[in-house]
């Protein structure tokens, strides 16, 4: 049997959505799929050194619950229904919406995303950042993992196109 | 008895797969793989895994909130 092929566009670049490229990226790489992952605008973030930096924001984002992962569980429970306009306002609000959601991936067994990312260097999972982007935002390639390829659209399809399964992130 | 044992209670998708995939790396073919796991979502990922990847899955038990399942390495 031919092995399968997977192609991702990972243009996100933030703590949530950073979790759809690496975990079907590693999994797809576990299942023997040839993996390659092309990362444009905000998906860049995902190939730097330092993680840290990556958030998530509540704002603007009606479909994320907004739970503490700490207190009894009734208090648990409660989903803070806290309006946009008072979001944006809070400094720092971001940062402790990120705090609060790593606290509850750490509580759910969930992979971190430093974790994720080394599981798919492991499994040979190619990463391609896209060379425009790149010049566009004016980002410094030292910030990034080592092991990745530079490359554009054409490089992209020229996979993509042979492969079973494709998805834009 | 398995050849090997794998806890992956407390972990969540996709963690019991990838860690089932090293630990097999590990064996010699026809040997086995108990994994213990509390994901609901890895009864229906371990049939997905056996079925691609080829390494048979002998069992897939459900007990008091645990999984196990019992892979045969291809």
């Amino acid at each position: 049997m031919a092995q399968k092929k997977m192609a991702i566009i990972a243009s996100k670049g933030t703590l949530d959505w950073a979790y759809p490229p690496f975990i079907l990226a590693s999994t797809a790489a576990a299942l023997g799929f040839q993996v390659q992952v092309f990362f444009t605008f905000y998906g860049l973030q995902l190939l730097k050194r330092d993680l840290a930096s990556l958030k998530v924001s509540p704002l603007g984002n009606p479909g994320m619950p907004m739970k503490m992962p700490f207190g009894p569980g009734w208090f648990r429970g409660i989903n803070w229904n806290i309006p946009n306009a008072v979001q944006a306002v809070i400094p720092g609000f971001e940062s402790l919406a990120t705090v609060l959601m790593k606290q509850t991936i750490k509580n759910k067994g969930v992979a971190s995303i430093p974790e994720l990312r080394g599981l798919c260097q492991e499994a040979e999972v190619t990463m391609i950042a896209c060379q425009m982007t790149v010049d566009l935002f004016g980002m410094n390639t030292a910030e990034f993992i080592d092991g990745i390829h530079y490359g554009g659209a054409a490089t992209f399809l020229e996979f993509a196109g042979e492969s079973d399964v494709t998805l834009f992130m | 008895m398995a050849d090997q044992e794998l806890d992956a209670r407390g972990l969540n998708c996709p963690l019991p797969i990838l860690r089932a995939k090293k630990a097999l790396g590990t064996l010699q073919s026809g040997q086995t793989l108990k994994i213990i796991a509390t994901d609901p979502g890895s009864v229906k990922d371990f049939q997905a895994f056996a079925k691609q990847t080829g390494n048979q899955l002998l069992e897939s038990n459900e007990a008091g909130g645990e999984y196990t399942f019992l892979l045969k390495k291809s």
